[in-house]
């Protein structure tokens, strides 16, 4: 559109900066796994997998990295399936109740987490969930409803429910109708919001900091008392991993997206 | 069309009432889990700010007569403007180049804005901490360059946690903002410039008042963000920079004071509301999810 001046050199120069800003703190984890001393010295001295075989030989680690998984993969599905429902019904309500209903389940994203852990903790400590793996699983459910509820929310503007009309008009009941002719074509959404449930769960610390305890700690809990009372470079290797996994996730999102037809 | 074979199919008032009853059902779930664990708990808090063996107004007194809770919003406030005004000075040109590069570069730009964002922010505070401590890459490299002599202390305190929450919450900048560019039409730009605007001109009459819902939208979930930061400046810290959040925490963990907690949680909550709510002039709520 324009051609090249001093300006948009100066402009360029300044967004690979601040690019690489962004950046740099994944960039210095990994070699910092690979490092062989117990200090942050940067860059390491010598490379070795201490802290990766620190890591997979720590019970405590790996008990911790398991309370993480399981719990991230049965919110993450419960999220999913709640926030679809909700979906659904929403695409189908036009008045003033649909969007108050829409308000409350958007509530979870814009109340301060902090404030968020002292509700869940307060519930918990009635109801004897308290260090519990299904009250970790429940605050998670709660607070990836909304990415569901958004992501699935945007493939049915997309949907045409007339669709699903003329397949019932066909002879299907409702629920058929719905897996056959409507969930193949918002399925894109819901993989979407069920990844970003999974993140989100995966990376949930403080409800986790209130609520968690014994063997029911997950990873994120572990790894913040880790960082604040002594680092302890195994978290290097942790970070490592997370961050690939969190990339290929991402990965999957787009093609996901890209597979649709959408925007990535 | 589809309105039509919607409003036969419901036409009938049992129909309808079918039909609402099965929305509700498909709601119910999701509402249960949301009001039980989050709504009624802050409705629980907001009385227990007021109720100690009667109605009380002592929690909330306490809020501006001990220096310690002032001091604490205060630097919670001015941390977030400061974060919030970094980010957008930032985040535009970011934003920017992502609108107007080739769609591969533009891709790539993304990328590199969406990456950290869905890394985890404990794995990003630890890069931090071994980027910016003593002996720090960041130190290193200065005194390296002979631009210092000793050391600078850029962890464990207020500039620690001010690089940090920057870090972590450009992206939440950067997206928005990129929303709002990719709907300016780029015929509008080309008119400019075919009127005899130069490319500044074009850009400061055109492009940036279109760009300003981008601006508010981004601006409005920043600052909120911010003020109920809690994981980076515990870590980046070092326990001095106590923002409101971890006055909450610390009041439950340390002291086991419910009161004091529920009205600084109350007054947290409510400064969050109302910002939404100024907020929602431009920018829906929906945006804030959308932005993850």
């Amino acid at each position: 559109m324009t051609r090249l001046n001093p300006f948009h050199l100066l402009l360029g120069a300044a967004v690979l900066l601040i690019l690489l800003f962004l950046i740099l703190p994944l960039l210095v984890i990994v070699p910092m796994s690979f490092s062989s001393t117990r200090f942050l010295t940067f860059p390491p001295p010598s490379l070795s997998l201490r802290w990766y075989e620190s890591y997979l030989e720590s019970a405590a680690w790996m008990q911790s990295t398991k309370v993480s998984l399981t719990v991230a993969v049965s919110s993450a599905l419960c999220a999913t399936v709640l926030g679809t429902a909700a979906a659904y019904a929403l695409s189908h309500m036009t008045g003033r109740l649909g969007r108050m209903a829409e308000a409350l389940l958007l509530l979870p994203l814009v109340t301060p987490i902090v404030i968020v852990a002292v509700g869940v903790f307060f519930v918990y400590a009635r109801l004897g969930l308290l260090a519990t793996w299904l009250g970790l699983v429940l605050a998670n459910i709660m607070l990836g409803i909304p990415f569901v509820l958004t992501a699935v929310s945007a493939g049915f503007r997309q949907f045409d429910h007339a669709q699903e009309m003329v397949a019932r008009s066909l002879g299907m009941n409702r629920l058929r109708a719905f897996f056959i002719v409507t969930l193949p074509q918002i399925r894109p959404s819901v993989v979407t919001g069920a990844l970003f449930a999974f993140i989100s769960a995966l990376d949930e610390t403080v409800v986790a900091l209130f609520v968690s305890g014994g063997s029911n700690q997950p990873l994120t809990k572990r790894m913040f008392t880790a960082l604040r009372d002594e680092i302890d470079p195994t978290i290097a290797s942790i970070s490592s991993l997370l961050t690939v996994a969190s990339m290929m996730l991402l990965l999957t999102v787009w093609l996901s997206a890209r597979k649709a037809g959408g925007k990535p | 069309m589809a309105t039509n074979v919607t409003q036969t199919s419901t036409s009938s008032p049992r129909g309808r009432g079918q039909e609402q009853m099965m929305l509700f059902l498909l709601l119910a779930p999701a509402l249960l889990v949301v009001v039980g664990l989050l709504l009624v708990p802050l409705l629980w808090l907001a009385w227990q700010s007021v109720w100690d063996n009667g109605f009380t107004f002592e929690n909330y007194r306490r809020l501006y007569t001990e220096p310690l809770y002032g001091r604490s919003f205060l630097l919670t406030f001015r941390l977030s403007v400061e974060v919030t005004v970094t980010t957008l000075l930032l985040g535009y040109p970011v934003a920017y180049a992502a609108t107007v590069l080739p769609r591969w570069l533009s891709l790539g730009v993304l990328a590199l804005v969406v990456v950290p964002f869905w890394t985890s922010v404990l794995v990003r505070s630890y890069g931090w901490l071994v980027l910016l401590q003593r002996t720090g890459v960041v130190n290193k490299l200065l005194m390296g360059m002979g631009l210092i002599d000793t050391p600078l202390s850029l962890a464990n305190n207020e500039i620690g946690v001010l690089i940090g929450m920057i870090h972590i919450l450009l992206p939440f900048m950067v997206l928005p903002l990129y929303a709002a560019m990719q709907k300016i039409p780029r015929d509008l730009l080309l008119a400019g410039a075919s009127l005899g605007g130069r490319p500044a001109t074009v850009f400061a009459r055109v492009f940036l008042p279109l760009s300003m819902p981008g601006v508010a939208a981004g601006t409005v979930l920043v600052f909120v963000l911010c003020l109920g930061f809690y994981i980076t400046p515990e870590l980046l810290g070092g326990g001095r920079t106590l923002m409101v959040s971890m006055l909450i925490s610390r009041n439950i963990e340390l002291y086991n004071q419910w009161g004091a907690a529920s009205a600084i949680s109350v007054v947290l909550l409510v400064a969050v509301m109302l910002i939404l709510a100024v907020g929602r002039l431009a920018v829906p709520l929906k945006s804030v999810a959308g932005a993850k």
